[in-house]
């Protein structure tokens, strides 16, 4: 069985910009410029980095939805299913209707547990209708069967399977969510920002129930967050996105206590610690915000906010260097 | 240590009481229940809650920003220099909203008119309190945005907010709430919304203007108890509508008491050096109640690890348990000063 379930390679996303009387193409934003990893059957791969640095587009790219965001954007590079016999899939290159059978095994959680659940919908029609799609051979007794099998799964009663989204509260939304995705028996579940919008004490039940639902079914999660400590708690890997690069990929503990690339240093850094011995640790303080993908700097994107920037840094896109540790960094300054 | 030395004991304000209700179709749901504290001055206050534990609207009614209907203070007193906030006329209000009290909300996006310039936005505040001329308001305008690191200030007085990145527009905000120099600033969620190298330079600027200023206070909002540990010199935490544990913030975090509190501190987690000894966390179960049907006993029985059969019924009080560190629970009292072992 082969280990790598997914294989991206130089993905780009750049969504067109209109502008003018005619509403010409002006401009392209480089959401993804050139982004490539690999994840492998069973693992959490944390994709961490600030707003707008592409992160979320990653995984829209993988899911592969980005083309009813806009069917103008421009799409470039490989997405490989990599199926357990070996056989390699790139996603992008497919039909629609083809992609129909890789759909099912990668599904996707989503942010904002209010918006992503359809209120005129009950729960049980919510969860139903990936296996009616899916699955058109099941009966409805079947199908009844599944759903409430799936809500036991994430902590729920079955009897709620009849009520509404509106009557429940965020995190249980988050479970509905989750058991939406499960529907399908994915293999890798794109979970975008899943616990950012809960309440602090139900974060810990959802992040617990994900780990614990990884163990059952082997999934694969790609966990796309903003929170350090979060994405350092549930992932193996961490890759670090700043401006539609990838500019560090390693083993989550090298990249959260021996970070490498200057970007990296300053975000770990700037993570509060949940300790008030330590207030006065040492912390790199970045200047300036990030640059707007519209209008990136030459060579590598973090040069105009880097405290190691050099001459150099603006001639040429840094490429990911693979360090004696295993971790890959994209800066030739740092050793 | 300095932090703690830097905490004088004059009460700036003094809250006491405080009972703020919201009617919703007919039942008032007691969104802030008697609740009681004070500010000192040179003193940065933490008020840790979960969505629907009281924080914002504690926040609100003392900046009598409550919208009536549905809301409306019930009971108890504000007390700021001689008087009681709560009672004073709208008009005398507008006066100390600015001038003495200052705030600055989660969503820098929204609370910023977007059809006035920046410089503007900025000046009103001056011009309202300060009687300065427009030309006076703007040379304020721009000492404020120099004095939150907006680089340029002279030509950015005159862009509009969508011409400000997020963490930009937060400084815009602590700028119009600084301009007349408050004795406290209230900062409900500031953070939030904003990335964390950014959070990091909006509350490195906040210690700086504590800093420069030892007669004000800032009240800092939050459900982020690792910006609490970073920033806050005494915390409350609420739940439910009610204080159910208030300490220093090195008290707090070297022994929670409450069941509550330590089941916050328990389901963050913490990054150890050994990833195999990664602990699971420990959740809280169940979810925040409603502040339709809260509990009639304490406000958190119904998710309570360790609760007994009294905590259903009897709301217990906030007791002292050493100096300066109170709880609100029937299994600590001042004698089991360890708290329950949850």
């Amino acid at each position: 069985m082969s280990s790598v379930l997914l294989e991206v390679k130089n993905l780009k996303v750049h969504f067109p910009v209109y502008g003018g009387v005619f509403q010409r193409r002006v401009a392209e934003v480089k959401a993804v410029d050139g982004v490539s990893f690999t994840m492998h059957r069973g693992e959490t791969l944390g994709l961490v980095g600030e707003s707008g640095c592409g992160k979320t587009t990653v995984g829209r790219a993988i899911v592969n939805v980005l083309r009813h965001v806009s069917h103008d954007v421009h799409l470039e590079g490989e997405v490989n299913y990599v199926s357990p016999e070996g056989t390699k899939t790139n996603l992008l290159e497919l039909r629609s209707k083809d992609l129909m059978a890789y759909r099912k095994r990668i599904q996707m959680i989503f942010q904002d547990p209010y918006s992503s659940l359809n209120s005129r919908l009950s729960v049980k029609q919510i969860i139903a209708e990936p296996i009616e799609i899916h699955r058109p051979e099941m009966s409805k007794s079947e199908v009844d069967d599944r759903v409430r099998w799936l809500l036991e799964k994430v902590g729920l009663q079955p009897e709620y399977a009849l009520r509404f989204p509106h009557e429940f509260s965020g995190g249980q939304r988050q479970r509905i969510g989750i058991a939406r995705a499960l529907a399908t028996n994915p293999e890798l579940i794109v979970c975008d920002e899943p616990v950012s919008a809960l309440d602090v004490s139900v974060q810990a039940q959802v992040i617990n129930l994900m780990e614990d639902l990884q163990q059952e079914f082997g999934l694969s999660y790609l966990f796309v967050a903003h929170d350090l400590s979060v994405v350092y708690h549930i992932s193996k890997r961490i890759a670090v996105m700043y401006l539609g690069n990838i500019v560090e990929i390693g083993d989550s503990d090298d990249v959260y206590f021996r970070p490498s690339h200057p970007y990296t240093r300053a975000l770990i850094s700037a993570v509060p610690e949940p300790d008030p011995l330590r207030k006065d640790k040492q912390r790199i303080v970045l200047v300036g915000d990030i640059p707007t993908p519209l209008n990136k700097p030459s060579g590598c994107g973090f040069r105009t906010r880097c405290p190691l920037a050099v001459a150099s840094c603006a001639e040429r896109v840094p490429e990911l260097v693979v360090k004696a540790g295993g971790t890959a960094v994209a800066c030739p300054v740092v050793e | 240590m300095e932090t703690t030395a830097a905490v004088s004991t004059t009460a700036l304000l003094e809250v006491r009481d405080l009972q703020t209700y919201f009617n919703i179709e007919g039942t008032w749901a007691k969104a802030v229940d008697g609740v009681s504290f004070s500010i000192q001055a040179g003193e940065v206050l933490g008020i840790v809650g979960e969505s629907g534990s009281g924080k914002s609207v504690t926040a609100l009614s003392l900046m009598r920003l409550i919208p009536d209907p549905p809301g409306r203070i019930m009971g108890g007193e504000v007390l700021y220099k001689g008087r009681d906030l709560t009672k004073v006329s709208y008009e005398e209000m507008y006066d100390v909203r600015g001038k003495e009290l200052a705030m600055i909300f989660q969503e820098p996006m929204t609370s910023l008119n977007p059809v006035l310039r920046i410089g503007d936005q900025i000046a009103e505040v001056a011009m309202a309190h300060e009687g300065l001329t427009r030309e006076q308001g703007l040379e304020r305008a721009i000492d404020m945005l120099k004095a939150v690191g907006i680089p340029d200030p002279e030509r950015r007085i005159r862009d509009y907010p969508h011409q400000f990145s997020g963490g930009m527009r937060q400084r815009v905000m602590i700028a119009i709430a600084l301009a007349c120099n408050p004795s406290i600033l209230i900062a409900d969620e500031p953070t939030t919304a904003l990335d964390v190298t950014i959070q990091a330079q909006i509350l490195e600027l906040m210690i700086d203007l504590q800093r420069q200023r030892k007669d004000a206070a800032i009240v800092l909002i939050t459900h982020d108890l690792a910006v609490v540990a970073e920033m806050c010199h005494r915390v409350i935490v609420m739940y439910g509508g009610k204080i159910q544990e208030v300490a220093t913030v090195e008290e707090l975090f070297a022994n929670p008491s409450h069941p509550y509190t330590r089941g916050l501190l328990a389901s963050i987690p913490r990054p150890s050096k050994d990833h195999n000894q990664r602990e699971r966390l420990k959740a809280i179960p169940g979810n925040v109640p409603s502040i339709m049907n809260l509990p009639v006993g304490c406000k958190f029985c119904t998710r309570c690890e360790v609760k007994i059969d009294k905590c259903d019924t009897v709301e217990p009080p906030l007791v002292e348990i050493t100096a300066g560190h109170s709880v609100r629970c029937h299994l600590v009292s001042p004698t089991l000063s360890q708290g329950v072992t949850a």
